[in-house]
């Protein structure tokens, strides 16, 4: 009797686990003409929910990038940072755009397109400090949050001579900068474009990049038709400048051109 | 309660501990000295000084006791650069301290002062001192040899309310503590070794104040 009940389970499992390799999602979501895209709904500014309650953001430009240029109707999908590989194991949507970093557990269930949004840390300042790359912090004072990722990763890299001031939290470290306590700032891109929004005195303007995790499409596995669409729609928008002014509108700088 | 202590991983940051040690030295001996300075010129100002004078200077101590010390140093770090003052975390810190002991410890002297009876200045006026020498000889060192115990408190107190000035990047005991934590996230042996050297700082800066005590002012200063 419980050998049975294990010789059912596993009969299920794999039908389970072999559903989501279905023959072809591209002709299927082309025949029903739409497709389901899974987003971010608290994570601005790539996703979180505009004026009128509609999600907004990053993703959801790109999101529409894509279905305009598959020539489907677009369902956006909200959903949360833990649930976005499940969406899609499920086959609850056909994408995942939802700022999603590359990383060998998650290359293990789902297969991702090229790159579509520049996400990273980076030493950011006005436009008259001179400074590309990191030997040149010497003699420069940057503003940390301690402990953050910039602060370890900046840390072990940055010469002696530069002054490394660490701030109790993003807010000190804003304040710092702004209020030119300190000449640059090491954060993350997304709160550099926040900075930016705000249109102060002092724009951060991108210096060099400490830790570089860009985002990418998240797509079912054995998929390559979808794959390969995704990819042109993507080069393309690329080259047109469609994808930068995306990047212009929601994170302030144009799209890095290594992307 | 399986907590396993590691102060080997403490004691690997010895050189961040030990700058903190002396960044935090040099504000108290900043701040005491800047500090007693102010509050013996405003107590001066509001029991002997010219009136025009008793306003403002009352104005400014009533203002530093009745706000936080946090929002002080944060005025003055991050507040007076839009004014074009720009100061250095250390600067900041130090004027912060210096402004915050000045009005505390003018109100402690002041209550040295008020409590000297009116004879003395009498006394000290009819042997020809001038103003001045009345309150130097006749009047202040009575009184800071009655106060001398509160003033050192408050001098102990303001030298425990440096910890903040880590917030503003200042790189005292309190930030070196931070700092470990957020490195190899020993918090707890950490903040017990910032918490042993404060302990110690504060009992010398106390026996030293008191050896102070007794240098200028004798046996009166208890």
């Amino acid at each position: 009797m419980k050998r049975r009940n294990l010789l059912k389970f596993a009969v299920l499992f794999a039908a389970v686990a072999i559903s989501p390799a279905h023959a072809d999602a591209l002709a299927d979501l082309n025949k029903a003409g739409v497709i389901k895209i899974a987003v971010p709904q608290d994570f601005p500014p790539f996703g979180s929910a505009g004026p009128d309650l509609k999600p907004v953001g990053y993703d959801i430009d790109v999101a529409k990038l894509i279905a305009t240029k598959l020539g489907v109707k677009l369902e956006l999908v909200p959903v949360g940072s833990a649930n976005r590989v499940p969406f899609l194991q499920t086959n609850k949507v056909d994408l995942v755009i939802s700022s999603m970093g590359k990383n060998a557990e998650r290359e293990k269930v789902i297969d991702f397109s090229d790159a579509y949004a520049p996400f990273f840390n980076g030493v950011f300042g006005p436009a008259n400090v001179m400074v590309t790359k990191v030997e040149q912090l010497a003699g420069k004072t940057v503003g940390v949050t301690r402990g953050s990722v910039e602060d370890i990763e900046l840390s072990k890299i940055a010469p002696a001579d530069a002054s490394i001031k660490r701030y109790e939290d993003n807010n000190g470290t804003i304040s710092a900068f702004l209020s030119g306590q300190t000449q640059l700032i090491a954060t993350g891109n997304v709160i550099a474009a926040a900075i930016f929004a705000r249109n102060p005195p002092k724009k951060p303007e991108t210096k060099f990049l400490i830790k570089n995790s860009p985002c990418f499409i998240g797509l079912n596995k054995n998929e390559p038709a979808l794959l390969a669409k995704v990819n042109d729609i993507l080069a393309a928008a690329k080259k047109d400048g469609s994808l930068s002014a995306i990047s212009q509108k929601w994170l302030g700088a144009a799209l890095p051109a290594d992307l | 309660m399986a907590y396993r202590f590691d102060f080997g991983a403490v004691f690997d940051y010895t050189p961040v501990l030990l700058k903190g040690i002396v960044v935090t030295t040099e504000l108290i001996v900043f701040g005491a000295l800047a500090g007693v300075a102010v509050g013996i010129a405003c107590a001066w100002a509001r029991t002997q000084g010219p009136r025009a004078l008793r306003a403002p200077v009352t104005a400014y101590v009533e203002l530093i006791r009745n706000t936080p010390f946090l929002i002080q140093l944060f005025f003055i770090f991050f507040g007076l650069p839009a004014l074009g003052v720009s100061l250095s975390e250390i600067q900041a810190a130090c004027l912060a301290m210096a402004l915050n002991l000045g009005a505390y410890s003018s109100e402690i002297i002041r209550a040295g002062i008020v409590a000297t009876h009116r004879g003395q200045f009498e006394a000290g006026a009819s042997l020809a001192m001038s103003r001045m020498q009345v309150f130097r000889h006749v009047i202040l060192t009575p009184a800071l040899a009655r106060i001398w115990p509160a003033l050192s408190s408050q001098i102990v107190i303001v030298m425990l309310g440096s910890a903040v000035c880590s917030q503003i990047s200042v790189e005292d005991v309190s930030f070196a503590a931070a700092f470990i934590q957020s490195r190899n996230f020993r918090a707890f042996e950490g903040y017990i070794v910032a918490t042993l050297i404060y302990l110690a700082m504060a009992l010398i800066l106390r026996q030293l104040l008191r050896m102070l005590g007794r240098h200028w002012f004798g046996r009166s200063a208890r």
